[in-house]
């Protein structure tokens, strides 16, 4: 009961930061119980004072660059593609409103696992061309993620007042110009947290491109527990990457509504 | 010469404007001379916002013809365009642009849709802001004004665009008591410079001062149409005597 009161009380930003500061210091604390009390750990795997420790914690770690390269490519792809999704389907057109909404249908059902085979598989034999691991990620992720964004700028455009439409047309702005100056700038401000959001999802979802061989933070877990076998250490070091890249990515989200605030 | 003073800038013949099944405009004709004041009243859902939305084809007219300046609203794109660069209008809402300073309000018609350089718009803005009285604003948010400041903000912005008529929409009736005052004052003060106005308001007192002509609409016609003294005096129809009777009455 008490737990139900706390969540549906609004917080304010410094109390959820402190929140979140907070459940990352017990997700550490545990971790380190637990590692203390039990003989099952075996942290020499990635001690980095001995030099094969070190060498698998590099080898790890070196996933962050395709984990991020990935996400920021896919994300700033599918903003774009969700936009252009997103403006014909709030048009007075019925057939530019039915392909907008189609491609949302069809494009949301299908899983991202999923989305990743076809693109990798599939598609280089469809159009005859060959996708290397990367762009494959980059345009399953893009894809599966441009219906999302595609949603969340039309509920964003739609929450803003007719009335601001109304002032652009009467100083004669073009509907470019309307949506480029007045409409967007307030409807990004609007919807910066779900954005933020469909980051960090983003983000997450990144990891199952390993199955295609993307070497970014799940794959090179994988590989090192192959040849370690010691995958509760090598799967914590894994848990806990993901967790860092997240609260620093939750951060600046943070800090970037507060400017356009 | 041509007699300037009495040419029509605004021509509505039989416009008829419908919402589904409900007559918002039921055949309406109206003329409005070049530099003429014309203030509309009426009763709530009248159809006289409808009709002033209607001239700058915020609604479109479902028949009828409504002539601006000389130019058919036809609903082609550069009849909407040319509209819109010559008719400027003021909100009940304001509507002020809220993610830009009152500079940038002033601004983004003249350099976007006139084609003026920063430059340019910035000193036009400053010269309308101080028409306004308002000329030590132009760099705050519209959320740090007064409701009377932010709709002469509106009006500031209207005139950017230096049109030939302008539209007031009910522009003291979401205003404080105490700031209705200088909007008005703004309007006096630019219907002095000889401007076409055409002015939705219950504001007797102004109706009187600069009205040259009071059009009394209900459900959707214009009803009477009058000069002020004789309209507020003595009204011919029962419908505008039984509405100044209530809009005296308290």
């Amino acid at each position: 009961m008490s737990v139900c009161e706390e969540i549906s009380h609004p917080q304010t930003s410094a109390a959820r930061s402190r929140g979140l500061r907070g459940s990352a210091l017990l997700f550490l604390a545990c971790l380190f119980l637990l590692t203390g009390c039990s003989d099952e750990w075996g942290w020499y795997v990635v001690d980095p004072s001995t030099k094969s420790g070190a060498v698998n914690l590099k080898f790890l770690l070196q996933g962050y660059w395709y984990t991020l390269a990935l996400s920021l490519t896919a994300i700033a792809i599918s903003v774009v593609v969700g936009l252009l999704v997103a403006l014909p389907g709030l048009s007075s057109s019925p057939w530019l409103r039915g392909i907008s909404r189609v491609y949302v249908e069809l494009v949301r059902a299908v899983p991202i696992l999923v989305m990743i085979l076809w693109v990798y598989y599939g598609l280089p034999q469809m159009a005859g061309i060959s996708l290397s691991v990367f762009w494959a990620g980059v345009i399953a992720l893009a894809l599966s993620d441009s219906a999302f964004e595609a949603e969340i700028f039309r509920a964003g455009i739609q929450s803003i007042d007719k009335g601001q439409y109304e002032a652009s047309h009467s100083i004669a702005l073009s509907y470019t110009d309307t949506m480029r100056y007045v409409i967007l700038p307030q409807a990004i401000r609007r919807i910066l947290p779900a954005l933020g959001n469909q980051f960090i999802y983003m983000l997450k979802m990144s990891s199952l491109v390993s199955v295609i061989g993307m070497q970014e933070l799940t794959r090179k877990a994988n590989e090192l527990v192959v040849t370690e076998y010691r995958p509760l250490e090598i799967y914590t070091v894994l848990v806990l990457e993901y967790l860092v890249l997240i609260l620093v990515v939750s951060a600046l989200v943070r800090w970037l509504e507060r400017r356009l605030a | 010469m041509p007699d300037t003073r009495n040419r029509a800038v605004i021509r509505m013949d039989e416009v008829v404007k419908t919402y589904g099944d409900f007559y918002a405009l039921k055949g309406v004709s109206l003329d409005v001379m070049a530099g003429e004041r014309v203030v509309v009243c009426g009763p709530s859902g009248s159809g006289k916002s409808t009709l002033i939305r209607c001239i700058n084809q915020l609604e479109k007219h479902d028949s009828g013809t409504i002539d601006v300046d000389g130019l058919r609203l036809d609903g082609t794109k550069a009849s909407l365009e040319s509209i819109r660069q010559n008719v400027g209008m003021v909100f009940q809402q304001f509507n002020l642009f809220p993610h830009l300073s009152v500079l940038d309000n002033l601004t983004l018609g003249p350099m976007r849709s006139r084609g003026l350089s920063r430059e340019k718009a910035v000193a036009l803005a400053h010269r309308y802001l101080e028409r306004v009285r308002i000329p030590e604003q132009a760099m705050k948010m519209p959320r740090q004004l007064s409701g009377g400041q932010q709709q002469r903000v509106a009006i500031a912005r209207a005139l950017c665009m230096e049109p030939r008529i302008m539209l007031f929409d009910e522009p003291t009736s979401a205003l404080d008591p105490e700031t209705i005052g200088e909007v008005l004052d703004t309007m006096v003060e630019l219907a002095e410079t000889g401007m076409t106005m055409v002015c939705v308001t219950h504001e007797m007192g102004f109706a009187r001062r600069v009205a040259d002509r009071m059009v009394f609409m209900d459900h959707g016609e214009i009803v009477e149409v009058a000069a002020p003294e004789p309209f507020f005096t003595a009204p011919e129809s029962n419908r505008a005597q039984d509405f100044l009777r209530r809009l005296l009455s308290h």
